[in-house]
Order: C-alpha cells, then structure tokens, then sequence
C-alpha cells in the first residue's frame, strides 16, 4: 500500500479528478495548500505599499492506493495535471503502514479499495 | 335699532338705507379686493409647498437609486467567485463615477436638452441654467442615478474575465451617449426636449425599456462577444455550474436593490402626492409575485427551491414592473410580477444552455428580458389603453416599437462597441489571469486576505 500525495495547480483539480474517476480511482482527500517551489511568487500591493507573495496557492491530494494501482495513479495525475509550465506541481510516493476502515474495521488492502 | 328707526322720517329712513345699502356694497367690493390677495398668497405658499415637496421627495427617490448601486455591488460579488471580488467592486464603483461625469457633462444635454429630432442639444454640464436653486438640479441628480444604474447591470454579465481598463471605457460610453440617447427618444419630454418614442405615446415609466432593457442588452452584447468564462462549457458544450462564493451577500445585495426600487419607481411620480404609495404597491407587489413565482418554478423544473432563482425572481418582478408600475391595478402589478418570475427561470436556462452565452449573475435575464416583458405588459395590462382593458392592440404595437428599438440600439451599438475593444485595447484578460482571479491580476490584491479560499474552479 502507497499514499500518493500530489501538490497540483488549483485550476486543475476537476480535470485531475475526473481523470482519476474514469482510472476507477474514486477515493481521494483534498485540501487547500500554499506553497512555494521553482514557480516564481507575484507581486500583490495594498494601498501603495507593494509586497511578494511566494507562497502561492496550491491543492493537495492524498490518495491510498494498493500496489496494482500506484503507477496508474501517477500517470493520471500526471496526465490531467500537466501543462508543461513552471508549477506544475509534485507528487511524493511514501509507504503505507496501515488502513483501517471506520464502519468495517477492515484493514490493508480490503479497506482501501 | 328698532325704536332709531321709527323716530325716522319716511324720507329719511330712504336715504338712510341708501346709504346703508351703498356703504354695505363698497364693504363688499372693498372684501373682494381684500380676499384676493390673501387667497392668492395661500395659492402661491400651497404651490411653493408642493413644489419643495416634489423637490424633496424626487432627492429621496435618487438617493435610495443611488443606494441600489450598493445591491448591485453585493448581489454581483456574492454570485461570482472570491478570487474576483475586489474587481466586481472596483467595476460598480468606477462605473458609477464615471458615469457621474460623463452624464453631466454630456448624457443629460443628449437627452433632456431642447432636440434637434435625434437627441438634445443643449443644457450640456447644466451650461445656462442658474446655479444653487430651481428644479433642474434635482432633476440631474434623480437622472444622474437612473444612468448609472443602466451602467451597472453590465458589469455582472461580463464578470469574472473583462479587462478592467477595457470596462472603465464601456462605462464612460454608456453614459456618454447609448443610454442618453435613447432615453431622449422616450423621456426627453419630461424636461426640455421631446423623443419621437413618446410622442407615439411609449408608455415607460420608470424605465423597464430606457434602464433596464437598455442595460441587459448591453450586457447580452458583452457577454458574446467576450465568451463564456474558463471551466464554463465542458467539451461537450454541457454548461457546469460555478457557484457564487457568497449567497448571504447576493441576498443583501436583493434586498437593497428591493428598497431602493420603492426610489426608482415611485420618485419617477417625481410628485410629492399619493401616488407614491400606490406605486409603491404596484411595485411591491409585483416582487412578491416574482420572488414566490420564481421559486416554485425552480422547484418544479430544478426540484429545489434555489435560492439565487428566487433572488432573481424577485429582481425580475420589480424590472417588469418598472414600466407599468403607475397605470396598472394591484391585480395586474401581481400578474406582471409573477409571470415576469416564471420568465426569468427558463431565460436564465436557455442562455445558459441552448444559447450558451455565460451571464454570471442572470443580468440579461433579469434586466433584459424582464424590461422587454414589463414594457410589453404597459400594452396589456394599462387600465386606460391596455388590450385587456378594452384599449385595442394600439399600445401593444407601440410598447413593441419601443422595445425593438432598445433592443436594435443597445445591442448593436454593444456589439460594435465590445468588438471594438476586443480589437484594440483587449477585452478579456488572458487565460492565466482568469484562472488565478482578477483580483490579484487586475488590481494585486485580495478580497478576503488571511483567508484561505479554494481557487480550484
């Protein structure tokens, strides 16, 4: 088991979600992130006072995936998520301990799928 | 007196009633003069009484139209998304004050200046007319307002993708001269001028063509020629919804425009009588019937009572009424309110499905095709020569005329107007400004900083 967390351009959240919905991967967590990489910040100003923002917004997915399902996964955020510009975003890949499903008390891979 | 008059001779009591008879009779002339004058002052202090209270209440009509550009402002800022409200607010206040100016300067003179046969020629910046006192200059202002309200409508329908520089001159135009000059056609009458539009006895009275149509199509206009905004349209043209980011304000923004619809309508009587309170039932009325109208309707055709179609029910119903709030009986403001709520729901889904031209707010719905129904509804519903009230199809053709020809007016002039821009100075902003929010693209800043807001649609 693998958690895929993917940082993404806000924009492309319903592309890279329905993408995922048509690769049977329906299951996913999505929050609100800032960040700050290769992607230069922009300039914001407040009553003439001028200041950078380089944490910029971004949106987080966390998704649980089975062994059979990893690469799949990656290939279709990729895919969706895309544009060949700076900002684009990231995807980690860490190793899952243990999932276990609330209302079944399930674990491993029966509870992720 | 009795016992005077029998110590009287025959001859002298004559003469004493002569007398009597003549010095009562210069009494009496001499009362005649008195009361003329006397009366004449009460006349004269009645008719300056009325006359302020006509001042009065007109400046109270245009301060709470004024107020309406606060309802714009809320109602466009809560149905559109947070990354673009500062640009919504900065469109309502820019147009507002633009317009100001270039109404003043220019518009009034167009459109209640003394006509050439097109539009007015004179009163330009109020030149010739006495400063400080006399009606004009309340006249300017009540006018003033109902010019920016027409400005304003454009801005929600163009939300969300226009360039805001590319905006700012659309709003000076507007009030230059395609709203004063067709309102000098309909209204040019009510100071020095006269329109070929009332002369055929247009029925408008308070603008549901010469505001509120005039601004919708416009806003039609706009809306095509910049094109649906990004995410609107799927690839297979299905419409998504992009939901308002706060229905809370869209509904204050409702609620003002409702309270300053009783300054649009009943200050247009621009009398101090009771007339007023009975346009402000016409114009209640007819609200009610549409917010109530609209939703049902929304629950029948979506299945739920949809609160932003109830809000622009209930817009919908005071644009209808607009024309024929002051001829029309309670009965009939009803029947106008309500089908003008019916209307508005299945406009809203047509130009959002069949037609596809993306109108964030419903303000060609709302505006354009509830002022064409509501002047329509002058022809029908009129007790004096409505078709229902047994006044013949003269005033239907007329009232059609009318608001063919704001429709030929403002559209085509919109359409070459925005074509123009898109060719020149660039109507819309580019793809990625549109996807980050105009608030930081067009003027870097945020509306709701230290929040965190999903910029993800």
């Amino acid at each position: 088991m693998k958690l895929i967390i993917a940082y993404i351009q806000p924009h492309k959240l319903e592309d890279v979600k329905q993408a995922l919905a048509k690769a049977d991967v329906g299951k996913m967590s999505v929050t609100n992130s800032l960040g700050c990489g290769a992607q230069k910040g922009y300039h914001e100003s407040y009553r003439g006072v001028e200041f950078d923002v380089n944490l910029l917004k971004k949106v987080r997915l966390e998704i649980g995936v089975n062994q059979d399902f990893v690469q799949k996964t990656i290939d279709t955020i990729i895919s969706a998520a895309r544009t060949g510009e700076i900002g684009d975003g990231k995807i980690f890949v860490v190793n899952l301990e243990e999932c276990i499903r609330i209302r079944t008390g399930e674990k491993g891979n029966a509870a992720i799928g | 007196m009795n016992g005077g008059l029998r110590k009287m001779s025959g001859k002298t009591l004559i003469v004493s009633l002569l007398f009597i008879l003549l010095t009562s009779g210069i009494a009496t002339a001499e009362e005649a003069a008195a009361v003329d004058p006397v009366t004449a002052a009460i006349e004269a202090a009645k008719e300056e009484m009325q006359t302020n209270i006509n001042i009065v209440w007109t400046c109270v009509g245009a301060f709470l139209v004024f107020f309406m550009q606060a309802g714009f402002a809320m109602v466009e800022a809560g149905f559109t998304r947070a990354k673009n409200a500062v640009n919504i607010l900065m469109k309502n206040l820019m147009d507002f004050s633009v317009g100001t100016l270039a109404f003043f300067l220019v518009g009034f003179g167009l459109m209640f200046g003394a006509t050439n046969g097109f539009c007015g020629t004179t009163l330009f910046g109020l030149s010739g007319v006495e400063t400080g006192t006399g009606w004009n200059w309340t006249f300017l202002i009540f006018q003033t307002v109902f010019a920016a309200t027409a400005a304003t409508i454009v801005s929600g329908a163009m939300a969300e993708r226009t360039k805001f520089v590319s905006y700012l001159i659309y709003s000076f135009f507007i009030s230059l001269f395609i709203y004063p000059i067709f309102g000098s056609w309909a209204w040019g009458g009510l100071l020095d001028g006269g329109g070929w539009l009332e002369k055929m006895g247009f029925l408008d009275f308070a603008g549901s063509t010469v505001v509120h149509s005039v601004g919708g199509w416009l806003a039609l206009a706009g809306a095509i020629i910049l094109g649906p905004r990004i995410g609107k349209y799927g690839p297979d043209g299905n419409p998504k919804a992009i939901m308002g980011h706060n229905l809370p304000l869209a509904a204050l923004g409702v609620f003002i425009l409702w309270f300053g619809w009783f300054g649009f309508n009943p200050g247009s009587t621009t009398t101090g009588d009771a007339s007023i309170g009975y346009i402000a039932v016409t114009t209640n009325l007819a609200a009610a019937a549409g917010a109530v109208v609209a939703m049902v309707v929304a629950w029948v055709v979506i299945g739920k009572p949809d609160a932003s179609m109830a809000l622009n029910g209930a817009l919908a119903g005071l644009v209808a009424i607009t024309a024929p709030c002051d001829g029309v009986s309670p009965m009939g403001a009803i029947v106008i309110g309500a089908i003008a709520g019916a209307l508005v729901v299945f406009s809203v889904i047509f130009i959002d499905r069949v037609l596809k031209v993306d109108d964030p707010v419903g303000a060609v719905s709302v505006h354009g095709v509830c002022g064409l129904w509501g002047t329509l509804s002058c022809g029908l519903f009129n007790m004096e020569s409505g078709l229902f009230y047994g006044g013949g199809i003269k005033q239907l053709l007329v009232q059609a005329t009318g608001a063919g020809t704001a429709f030929v007016w403002a559209f085509g002039i919109g359409i070459v107007l925005f074509w123009t821009l898109s060719k020149t100075v660039g109507l819309r902003v580019t793809a990625e400004e549109e996807l980050k929010g105009l608030d930081i693209g067009e003027h870097g800043m945020e509306a709701y900083a230290g929040f965190q807001i999903f910029s993800s649609m």
